[in-house]
């Protein structure tokens, strides 16, 4: 398929945007197969290029017929990062034109059209992104424990299609027990390691087990779980799902582990059902659009805080992870967390365990390690799920899973400012980039479909482009000042904050930035009165022992 | 420290000394904490409501001014103010005993459960005797005798003066002029004494215009803006149904022709309509449109006082909830209205600037023009000067909007036993409503929100005399300038706690723009929650970001000191040199001269750089800084905070005092620590008094700790500090103050 045939306008004259907070531009739209560009012929006004894949809805609004003929009206383009624009077309052909065009290039579904398969990245990589966080490497010191092993058996994507090649698994457990183990979970997501404490407790993460009406059980999948749990202690299994749902899937073949044969394992329950399910989207079409509502009063605005549920969510992730946490840090006791695919709820908690334990995951580098081991590797689709963002119909598979989590790493921000290397600033970028990007990292559902599809060969990854010496530097906390240890976020309601620099940003004028500029100014003049003190003390101190043993110089001398 | 002389760590310095009155009525010499206890409750349960299982056990004391529970086991303190306890209720005995739930005006709610049920009893009768007194002479204030800074008694009650309030705004002028009037009250006797009215308006119109308004609160200048917009005040007129006062109309067209600019001016009834509609059966009511020219009357719905409690009420019983969820909690906040409230008050306070910037003035009244009135006319103010985002602008408008022209403190706060239905929060919004916009635009303003709890907190412990009574009047009447001590002395002792980090002058160099959308109006957790620790973030900026700037002020010192030292050192060598080896000329020069340039150049560059350095030192030069930096002194405040502080060149003393050896130099050097301790994760002091997420952290300059006001008491000047400002120290480091007290809870066993 070519874009020609999609593309049924490609230029148009006398284009006014329309966008809140700013002034109208008067422009020439063009289209291409990737991009809207809009360009003013005034000088200093910055052309808008957007990706079609960008565009969530179109919405196309007439002009009410004045004299009987309606004459153009509006585009409304209601984008995945969440700004609307307002497009005036005075011709009404053209304007319906255009209207196809954007519907048509919008929802192209098939990945190898999309724009980083035709994007080229004009500085010169430094690091390539996709070869940067090896299983081997981000693992080194768990596989020195030798009690672990990568293992290869998922080489060619046939024990599970979601999970990457090689993942960790116990080491006295071979292939064979694998391959045997993943036909009794959802999937074929056998459990793997996903953490190693510094206790030496681990978080594993698994699909849920095909336990059925019939009450199934597999000796391989208890085996690998007993191998992780220490003669005469317990391990905790966290099924992510409330008890509804959990027998909802036992009639359907799943289930969650039963007692009996798990008898090394007390088996608990946590409800992320909306998570699970992929339901967020609605939730998070609701914040959406209380946040657009600039009439909105008070009240209404508290109330549909409330009943969006995203707040609550969000909460509530931070309180699994906090729950799954204590076992691990304070008991240490081994976690086995799942729900029922394990490719939402499942990555969520397992993330954010990790930020509260691990203290590399709050530096800019850990965290890209993070979503590469416990997004992208683990399957998490987000192809499928970052098809709609909050203005579309909705897809079936869309759920905003991955901002959910993003969002906790806000609240995380919030109430340790000091123990991330990044601002907030970086979130909304991945936020960004995971729905629409020229970079191909989180093109597709799996890796194996990144593989056959080539992303890793012909894309780049953003990893590559965030690295850059010039663009790290942005991202860097000012007041970062490492915390070794565990950090325990308050999960009290009123300890919530909207994430206003993302969903409020298009509407309010955002002054975060500003306020982290002067942080940086006073941190580095802190910073730089400290090595000025203490090189003065060093040359005051040269100078006394001059003057104090004068004999010792002459001998210098 | 946001809670000055209330909490736990700060009481040992400023009650332990001025308690000493009450020693004579003490039936036992028992103290805690240096305070005397009049009674003493053993094996009290403390309930914590996210770990009810697992109650405090410990000793309850009654001190003289606080109710004190200690937990000796976990070394915990809990300390309440008397005053400002708002309720004592008995609940239903339970297995454990006589349950206590006490809550104050700041927003903590304490629940004990005392084992036997005539103690609970007889402690509630006592804690609501010594709450709310029955005269206004038993407040705190009039028994408070001195204050830990050694302040004498005048300091801080001539800081405002509404004269030189008003000649900022240019006031006398050609339109405004001060009238003599109500010089003893006689017009109206909840006024000030000094009140600003049109130069053309004659006596026959302001008294027939006092007769017409609610309690003689005629339309009087409030605020008058460079484009010589005003905003002028009053209460509601007596118009009843049908009734006029030429005069009345009179003022209002006066007013309105005081601007020249401006064909017309607004009257704002900050009430909702309805309310005034039934004032009018009362006699009461707003003005007619058609009686009086060329203005443009509406109202703006602010809810009434009782509402306001109301909704507090409701705000509050959201936070204690036992188990909130995110639903209850955000259902709660709903319907408690509160931020409603506050955006309506902000809403109506943002209009009235537009106008005023517009050129249009505005006359603002209420029912009695004491409560709403005073809201909106001093937020307008706040949006439009810049004068009153800094810290003595803005008590300068708390003096003039609220104090002068009589908002009722004493009444709506409680101060003493009163009709419960004429409490209200109405400061407390004005404080929330600046705190959204703090929280919008901090770099607008110079003071933090430490500063606004402190107000806060002070406006209901009575322990300054400057929010006492209901008026000026009733202030002149109780002579309180003279028995008392004033708040603003004390708070011009510890401006440096009041500081804000962020705040750039000229970033908003006029008219201050919010943004007022539902969205931006927030639920203000530090207030409401304040006493919930477990809620804010961990690593609060508000304690961070002041340390960062202090330690910056002693590292500036202490390099100066450094430089002055080197070039001495230089000096000698180099004089040494010359004396015996006349020869080596050039090595002489070369490390000699050309460093001690480059060393004055480094130093002077410093200088320049000075901006975020907090003066920190002695309390009493400190006060002398808070005077050179008040309004009334310097014709522009602003430039104090910005202007680079002159750090005093090193005496002749410093040469003269070198030290005998390379050994004591390094002494002397170390005395100042270059590394601060992060106070991120500080959770305790060293003294083990624990250190919660509103008590002021201090740091020794002389190691670097993060203590606790009690013990950084000792402030003495270190050797390697190129000031003679006293530093502050840990009890550690400080040379002459006695060895540690140990801590109160050793103290008592």
């Amino acid at each position: 398929m070519e874009f020609i045939e999609l593309i049924h306008i490609n230029k148009l004259n006398g284009v006014i945007l329309k966008y809140p907070r700013q002034d109208n531009i008067d422009g020439t739209v063009c289209i291409t197969g990737h991009h809207l560009i809009l360009s003013s012929r005034k000088e200093g006004v910055q052309e808008l290029w957007l990706l079609h894949k960008n565009i969530d809805s179109i919405e196309k609004k007439e002009n009410k017929p004045s004299s009987g003929i309606t004459q153009g009206g509006s585009l409304f383009l209601k984008c995945k990062d969440l700004r609307i624009f307002q497009l005036d077309i005075a011709s009404s052909t053209e304007l319906n034109l255009m209207a196809q065009t954007l519907e048509n290039l919008s929802s192209l579904q098939d990945p190898s059209l999309f724009y980083p398969f035709f994007y080229r990245h004009m500085n010169p990589i430094v690091e390539n992104g996709y070869t940067l966080y090896s299983i081997e490497e981000e693992f080194t010191k768990v596989l020195a424990t030798e009690e672990w092993r990568v293992s290869r058996a998922n080489q060619n994507y046939t024990m599970c299609s979601s999970y990457g090649k090689a993942v960790v698994v116990p080491k006295n457990i071979d292939d064979e027990t694998l391959v045997a183990a993943a036909t009794f979970r959802q999937g074929g997501r056998i459990p793997v390691l996903s953490y190693r404490h510094t206790n030496g407790a681990v978080l594993m993460r698994a699909g849920q087990p095909l336990y059925g009406p019939k009450h199934r059980r597999c000796r391989p999948d208890e085996a690998i779980l007993n191998a992780v749990v220490a003669i005469g202690t317990k391990g905790v299994i966290y099924d992510l799902r409330s008890t509804n749902s959990i027998s909802q899937q036992q009639s359907k073949g799943g289930g969650t582990e039963s007692n009996a044969n798990y008898s090394q394992w007390k088996i608990y329950n946590r409800s992320m059902d909306e998570v699970d399910n992929q339901q967020l989207l609605e939730s998070y079409s609701k914040l959406i659009e209380a946040c657009n509502d600039r009439e909105i009063s008070c009240d209404k605005w508290v109330s549909k805080l409330e009943s969006c549920g995203w707040p609550e969510s969000v909460r509530n992730s931070l309180h699994t992870a906090c729950i799954i946490a204590q076992h691990i840090h304070q008991k240490a006791e081994p976690v086995l967390v799942h729900g029922t695919r394990g490719e939402d709820a499942t990555l969520l908690v397992c993330s954010l365990v990790q930020i509260i334990l691990n203290p590399d995951c709050r530096t800019i580098r850990g965290l890209q390690a993070l979503i590469e081991r416990e997004w992208l590797q683990a399957g998490h689709p987000f192809g499928a799920r970052h098809r709609c963002g909050p203005y579309a119909a909705g897809a079936p598979r869309a759920a905003p899973t991955f901002l959910l989590f993003l969002d906790c790493a806000r609240q995380f921000l919030e109430q340790f400012p000091c123990s991330f290397e990044y601002r907030q600033s970086y979130l909304i970028t991945l936020f960004e980039h995971s729905y629409a990007s020229q970079f191909g990292t989180f093109l597709c559902d799996t890796d194996q479909e990144r593989q056959s599809r080539g992303v890793y060969t012909q894309t780049t990854s953003v990893w590559s482009w965030l690295n850059q010496p010039g663009e790290l530097p942005k991202y860097i906390n000012p007041l970062y000042d490492p915390t070794p240890s565990v950090i325990w976020p308050s999960v009290a309601p009123m300890s919530y904050v909207i994430w206003e620099e993302l969903y409020l940003r298009w509407m309010i004028e955002q002054n975060t930035e500003d306020r982290e500029e002067q942080y940086k100014v006073i941190r580095s003049r802190e910073q730089k009165l400290r090595s000025q003190a203490q090189q003065l003390r060093r040359e005051l101190f040269d100078l006394a022992q001059q003057y104090y043993e004068p004999k010792q110089e002459t001998c210098d001398k | 420290m946001a809670l000055s002389s209330l909490n736990p760590s700060n009481v040992l310095g400023e009650l332990g000394r001025l308690a000493n009155w009450f020693k004579g009525d003490c039936l036992t010499s028992e103290e805690f904490a240096g305070l005397p206890v009049t009674e003493k409750l053993e094996n009290v349960q403390l309930l914590d409501k996210y770990n009810l299982r697992n109650p405090s056990k410990g000793t309850l004391y009654f001190a003289t001014t606080h109710l004190i529970f200690v937990d000796h086991e976990m070394r915990k303190e809990t300390w309440i103010l008397l005053m400002h306890i708002s309720t004592v209720e008995r609940l239903p005995i339970t297995t454990a005993g006589s349950p206590l739930l006490v809550r104050t005006k700041t927003f903590q709610s304490v629940f004990f459960v005392i084992p036997r049920e005539r103690d609970c009893h007889e402690m509630h009768q006592t804690l609501l005797r010594l709450s709310q007194p029955v005269h206004i002479d038993e407040l705190y204030c009039f028994h408070y005798k001195s204050t830990p800074d050694d302040l004498p008694k005048s300091a801080g009650w001539n800081f405002f003066d509404i004269q030189t309030e008003y000649q900022r705004m240019n006031v006398p002028n050609d339109q405004w002029v001060l009238c003599t009037a109500n010089k003893d009250y006689e017009l109206c006797d909840t006024y000030p004494s000094e009140v600003y009215v049109p130069a053309r308006a004659s006596t026959a119109v302001l008294l027939g215009s006092a007769s017409f308004r609610s309690r003689g609160r005629l339309p009087v200048l409030a605020y008058l803006h460079h484009n010589k917009a005003a905003i002028a005040r009053c209460s509601q007129p007596l118009s009843g149904f049908s009734a006029r006062c030429m005069e009345d109309e009179q003022m209002l067209d006066l007013i309105r022709r005081a601007n020249p600019n401006c064909g017309y001016m607004y009257v704002v009834d900050t009430r909702p309509r309805i309310n005034a509609m039934v004032n009018r059966a009362a006699g009461k009511g707003y003005e007619n449109e058609a009686f009086y020219e060329n203005i443009k009357f509406q109202f703006s719905g602010i809810g009434n006082i009782h509402v306001m409690r109301k909704s507090l009420q409701k705000l509050v019983e959201t936070c204690e909830q036992n188990t909130p969820t995110m639903s209850s909690f955000l259902s709660g906040l709903e319907s408690s209205g509160w931020l409603k409230h506050i955006k309506s008050i902000l809403d109506t306070s943002w209009w009235i600037a537009c106008a005023i910037e517009s050129g249009v003035s505005v006359c603002v009244h209420c029912s009695d023009g004491w409560d709403r009135t005073a809201q909106v006319c001093s937020l307008a103010a706040l949006f439009l000067e810049p004068h009153y985002r800094t810290i003595n602008g803005y008590q300068a408008l708390i003096e003039k909007d609220w104090l002068s022209f009589g908002h009722k403190f004493t009444a709506r706060c409680g101060h003493i036993a009163c009709d419960g239905r004429e409490r209200s929060p109405v400061f407390t919004q004005l404080l929330d409503c600046t705190w959204q916009l703090l929280r919008q635009r901090p770099e607008a303003f110079q003071f933090n929100e430490r500063f606004l709890l402190t107000l806060h907190d002070h406006v209901h412990a009575c322990q300054y005399g400057t929010f006492i009574g209901n008026c000026e009047k009733d202030r002149r009447d109780l002579r309180l300038s003279e028995r008392t001590f004033s708040l603003w002395g004390y708070m011009a002792s510890h401006l440096n706690e009041y500081k804000n980090p962020l705040y750039n002058p000229k970033a908003h160099p006029d008219t201050l723009r919010p943004d007022l959308t539902a969205q931006s109006i927030r639920f203000w957790r530090g207030m409401y929650c304040r006493h919930e620790s477990g809620v804010h973030p961990r690593e609060p900026l508000g304690d961070l970001l002041p340390a960062s700037v202090e330690h910056c002020s002693a590292l500036d010192h202490h390099i100066n000191y450094l430089a002055k030292r080197i070039n001495t050192f230089k000096n000698l060598l180099s004089r040494r040199k010359d004396d015996n080896n006349k020869d080596n000329a050039i090595v002489n020069y070369r490390n000699g001269n050309v460093n001690s340039v480059a060393i004055e150049a480094k130093t002077e560059e410093l200088q320049i750089d000075n901006k975020f350095i907090y003066e920190s030192g002695g309390s009493l030069s400190e006060m002398e800084s808070a005077n050179h930096d008040h309004p009334l002194k310097e014709t522009s405040a602003n430039s104090q905070s910005t202007k680079p502080k002159k750090i005093p060149l090193i005496t002749e003393k410093l040469d003269a005092s070198l030290p005998a050896s390379l050994a004591l130099l390094e002494k002397e050097v170390n005395t100042v620590a270059l590394d601060w301790k992060s106070v991120k994760n500080v959770t305790e002091c060293s003294c083990s008094t624990p250190l919660d997420h509103y008590s002021r952290k201090h740091h020794c300059w002389g190691c670097g700790r993060c203590v606790c006001t009690r013990c950084v008491r000792g402030r003495s000047p270190l050797p390697a500090l190129a000031s003679a400002r006293p530093a502050p120290l840990c009890a550690a480091c400080s040379p002459t103050s006695p060895p540690p007290a140990p801590p109160p809870h050793t103290n008592i066993n």
